[in-house]
């Protein structure tokens, strides 16, 4: 009888990656799905190709969680992504071997780049506590009053990652986010989705309530555009959007006067030191008076 | 018998019209002479293939309802609401912003209908009929010691009377769930008819609280012991309880009304409550009244939908529809 085992011993799993959507993996309603290439063009594995209703599936999720995040003390969030950063380490070997592939990097570099992206999300972890003291004030006033300025975040927050920078700058883009209290859609690259896959899977199995974040996969072209005249999306945060793109992008924002972020030209540098900027942008300022002596 | 209710039911004008019940011909009549022969009528129904009415709910629900039929469905349903406050908090000020949005459901789109009715307790009939005089939206009352109709049936009737002084054109009775699961269904229908007596000219929703009946079997009785006692609608839930309207129940009782009119007999429309909170679930029904009953069933008349939080996502989608952006719910009142 003939060995069915190919000639290298065993079958290889051929995988179809899914959504991530109010804490669950589902295929995408329209049930797409588009083949994704390491950097030299061999196949690496499906993922789906989200549709406008996932889009929207993705917001309705979002909204849903974002209240309760917000609500958590800002202590209790940054505990929580500071565990997530903890599983990112715990996964450093499958992270580097996607951003070896999708980035066309060797090890050395794929390993620097997962160390980078862990030491930033601690780094982003530490701000959860800490933004409303640096960008907060007590405002002197002319009365018997305190007068307390504090930042709150907007809401539900659409980003599209950087096209480059798979995990680092993807990183870059949504801990912040989530370090400032939103909830966040955010459209993974279209070339290299998988580490975006790989961390939504790192977020489902950290203390990140289900629908905080939600990780698109698909064309930003298609995307983009619903989530920027969304009504429901609050900012949007365009790492990920070309030049052309962005433009559109924030024409198409100005119905409900979201913030928008756009790129200072082209590519940010996802090496360089962070500011908070990426989280101040997506917060707005709530004063408080409150009586003296009381 | 003229399937076309409009013709029925609707008076010049387009006002909420004030019905007769719905026809009974005379040899369903002769069922419910005795109790033995009741049973023998309920026993002898068909039963409900349970997979069958499963997989039928479930391959309609995957039709797809696009652009100009999606915009034609979500305004049906709008018209077919029956936007509902039963709470033990609810207030006059409740009431009354409920009403102002009955009336329009979005004050920025005067295209947008009004929704069929109000539903509320009988004390707060008063409020609603005052807020929506002269708007076509009709004032529908919970009665009969709602939801669990567990009262005698003095009280239950006092309760009607109550409804309808205060100006109720629709009353939506509960039937007693205990009664009719001992078997007791010569009981439960002289109740109905007892409170279709009271009603006048009222028009009369019987509430089967299908979560309660346990099976389809039983539901296709109780819709038949609530269609004998002369109801015009059939609903399915106090939305109280859960499971409530889903569409395998929706489905059986449609049948029924069909069956009715088969016989000679209604038309009776037929009222889907509870659990029921977005457009693509309301869409849902409308596929499958109109794959059971026809099209005539397609209208405020004949089905309703009783909800409070689904109106916002039908406004949210209607939205969307006109001018392609998804819409956010701080752009709508609350309900």
């Amino acid at each position: 009888m003939p060995d069915p085992r190919p000639p290298g011993g065993r079958l290889s799993v051929q995988k179809t990656y899914k959504l991530f959507l109010a804490g669950a993996f589902p295929r995408s309603e329209s049930g797409r799905s588009y083949p994704v290439s390491d950097a030299r063009g061999a196949l690496l594995a499906h993922a789906a190709l989200a549709s406008r209703k996932d889009a929207r599936d993705a917001v309705v999720a979002a909204r849903r969680a974002q209240p309760g995040w917000a609500a958590a003390s800002a202590y209790n969030r940054g505990q929580v992504l500071y565990r997530v950063a903890e599983l990112l380490e715990d996964r450093h070997a499958q992270f580097a071997e996607a951003v070896a592939a999708g980035e066309g990097l060797d090890g050395a570099g794929a390993e620097a780049v997962v160390a980078e992206t862990v030491d930033r999300w601690v780094w982003y972890a530490g701000w959860a506590d800490k933004i409303a003291q640096v960008a907060g004030s007590s405002n002197p006033v002319a009365g018997p009053w305190f007068n307390f300025s504090v930042p709150e975040p907007v809401g539900v927050v659409a980003a599209l990652a950087p096209q480059r920078s798979s995990l680092l700058g993807l990183a870059g883009v949504v801990a912040p986010l989530l370090a400032a209290g939103n909830a966040v859609v955010v459209v993974a690259s279209e070339e290299r989705p998988l580490p975006a896959v790989t961390l939504s899977e790192v977020l489902a199995t950290s203390d990140v309530p289900p629908g905080v974040v939600n990780v698109l996969t698909g064309r930003t072209r298609e995307l983009a555009p619903v989530l920027a005249a969304h009504r429901d999306v609050d900012g949007l945060d365009l790492a990920g959007a070309g030049p052309e793109l962005a433009a559109e992008l924030e024409r198409a924002s100005a119905g409900n006067l979201k913030r928008v972020l756009t790129p200072r030209g082209g590519e940010e540098d996802w090496w360089a030191m962070p500011s908070t900027r990426r989280m101040l942008t997506f917060v707005e300022t709530k004063t408080a008076w409150h009586p003296v002596g009381v | 018998m003229s399937l076309d209710a409009s013709e029925r039911h609707v008076e010049p004008g387009g006002r909420p019209a004030r019905v007769a019940p719905a026809f009974l011909p005379a040899a369903l009549a002769e069922v419910a002479s005795s109790d033995a022969a009741l049973r023998r009528f309920l026993h002898g129904l068909p039963g409900v293939d349970q997979v069958g009415a499963e997989l039928r709910t479930a391959a309609l629900s995957t039709r797809s309802i696009k652009s100009a039929s999606k915009l034609w469905a979500i305004d049906a349903a709008i018209s077919m609401v029956d936007l509902t406050t039963l709470e033990g908090a609810d207030t006059p000020g409740k009431v009354r912003s409920l009403c102002a949005k009955a009336r329009h459901p979005d004050p920025q789109d005067p295209t947008v209908p009004s929704v069929a009715a109000v539903c509320v307790y009988p004390d707060l009939v008063a409020t609603a009929k005052k807020e929506l005089a002269g708007s076509g939206v009709a004032v529908a009352s919970v009665a009969t010691a709602f939801p669990s109709g567990r009262s005698s049936l003095a009280v239950k009737l006092a309760d009607v009377r109550d409804a309808l002084a205060a100006g109720a054109d629709e009353v939506d009775m509960v039937i007693d769930r205990g009664a009719f699961l001992q078997g007791r269904f010569l009981e439960v229908l002289e109740e109905v008819r007892a409170v279709r007596e009271a009603c006048g000219a009222a028009r009369l929703k019987v509430i089967l609280e299908t979560g309660e009946l346990a099976t389809y079997d039983n539901v296709r009785r109780a819709s038949w012991l609530a269609m004998l006692g002369g109801a015009d609608f059939l609903k399915t839930s106090t939305g109280k309880t859960s499971p409530a309207a889903t569409l395998p129940v929706a489905l059986v009782m449609l049948e029924a009304a069909r069956e009715l009119t088969e016989a000679g007999g209604g038309p009776v429309g037929v009222k889907v409550a509870g659990g029921i909170r977005t457009t693509k679930d309301a869409i849902r029904y409308l596929v499958l009244v109109n794959e059971t009953v026809g099209d005539a069933w397609l209208q405020p008349q004949m089905f309703r939908i009783g909800a409070s939080s689904l109106l916002n996502d039908l406004l949210m989608q209607r939205a969307k529809q006109r001018n392609g952006a998804y819409a956010s719910s701080d752009d709508f009142s609350l309900e």
